[in-house]
């Protein structure tokens, strides 16, 4: 089991870049540890705007408007956030969005909090069922491919995609006292 | 169920996009979607039949992809419960083109009129001032829907926010589009974007 770990961690920054190059511009997100690093460099750049959530549904909705307004964005959140959007992803069918999430996954690969397993268990399924594509990244080399391949089916093709980034890539959190 | 000196609904959302100029208007589903196909089909009409919780949300994204245009969301007092959050996060934005006014009957009309939060203790307005949204008030005259219908072409100095107490009488359904894809297409259309 891997603990979490900041160090040597390339693979947001591979993911920041691979948003810029696409353009996008609103980043919705309800922080997740694994994607803090990422969060900072959306916060801190000047092409994106960092937008933080009460809940996730609120993101779906938000792209919504983005896309109608002719903006790009990807929505940033845990696998248990997925289960908070599940009516709002029906605007992705409505209005055929070309829609990007990224998911950090919880409740697999060496968890401790039994709470996170449910959702996480179900994660792919629910949005495999919702109409949404999923790929998945587990490992550190992987991840450019994957979200750049997810990133290109979604802005180029308005295939609704989700990236699942594995608990494995991720490390498991540490609970200690 | 009418009651005296509440406003008129329709009358409202006519006021309010009588002299729209470029705006866009979101309306949450059900009657408010139906007032403001009522007030006359638009190309920024931003009409929806679901994604009940959502309208102020698609109304922020929408205000933040064109921030030189102003966007109104027009809604229900039910529709806006579901998504209060929302009001927090346009709080934390501070879109200055941004409008938000809920048409408030204290009921779910489009169910059969069962009794809202709003037709007990909670106060919208006071929870969009509590969330941040400074320019925060309750309406309950046509003079006063004017004087909100106005500041909302001032893209400089929102976000803002308005309930009006309306009449709960159910109106005849004025149906909009219901093609999601054709609604929004026909917006981003309308500030120049063609399909992909």
């Amino acid at each position: 089991m891997h603990a979490r770990t900041d160090t040597a961690a390339s693979w947001p920054e591979e993911i920041f870049s691979i948003l810029q190059r696409f353009e996008v511009r609103q980043v919705p997100y309800v922080p997740d540890a694994g994607h803090s690093e990422l969060i900072e460099r959306v916060l801190g750049s000047s092409s994106m705007r960092g937008i933080a959530l009460t809940t996730e549904e609120e993101g779906v909705a938000l792209l919504a408007g983005a896309w109608a307004g002719g903006q790009r964005g990807v929505l940033l959140m845990q696998s248990s956030g997925v289960g908070n959007c599940i009516n709002m992803l029906s605007l992705v069918q409505i209005f055929r969005l070309p829609f990007l999430t990224l998911v950090t996954m919880r409740g697999e690969w060496g968890e401790f909090n039994p709470w996170q397993v449910p959702m996480g268990s179900n994660t792919q399924g629910i949005l495999e069922l919702a109409g949404i594509k999923v790929l998945r990244a587990s490992r550190p080399d992987e991840v450019r491919e994957v979200v750049e391949a997810g990133a290109a089916q979604a802005y180029n093709a308005c295939t609704p995609t989700a990236v699942l980034l594995s608990q494995r890539l991720i490390g498991a959190k540490v609970f200690t006292k | 169920m009418s009651k005296a000196n509440l406003l008129d609904r329709r009358a409202v959302v006519s006021e309010l996009l009588r002299d729209r100029k470029g705006a866009f208007a979101v309306g949450g589903l059900g009657a408010s979607t139906y007032d403001i196909a009522a007030a006359g089909d638009h190309d920024r009409n931003f009409y929806l039949w679901g994604g009940m919780g959502g309208a102020v949300m698609i109304g922020l994204g929408l205000a933040l992809a064109q921030p030189t245009l102003p966007v109104v969301v027009i809604t229900g007092d039910g529709e806006m419960l579901m998504g209060m959050g929302s009001l927090a996060t346009v709080a934390l934005q501070q879109p200055k083109n941004l409008s938000i006014i809920v048409l408030d009957n204290e009921a779910y009309g489009e169910t059969g009129g069962q009794t809202s939060h709003t037709g007990g203790p909670a106060d919208l307005v006071g929870v969009a001032k509590a969330c941040g949204i400074g320019d925060s008030r309750a309406i309950s005259t046509m003079a006063e829907v004017e004087a909100f219908a106005s500041s909302l072409q001032d893209v400089t100095a929102g976000p803002r926010f308005a309930s009006a107490k309306i009449d709960g009488a159910n109106l005849e359904r004025v149906l909009s589009s219901r093609d999601g894809t054709y609604i929004v297409n026909r917006i981003r259309g309308s500030i120049g974007h063609t399909p992909i």
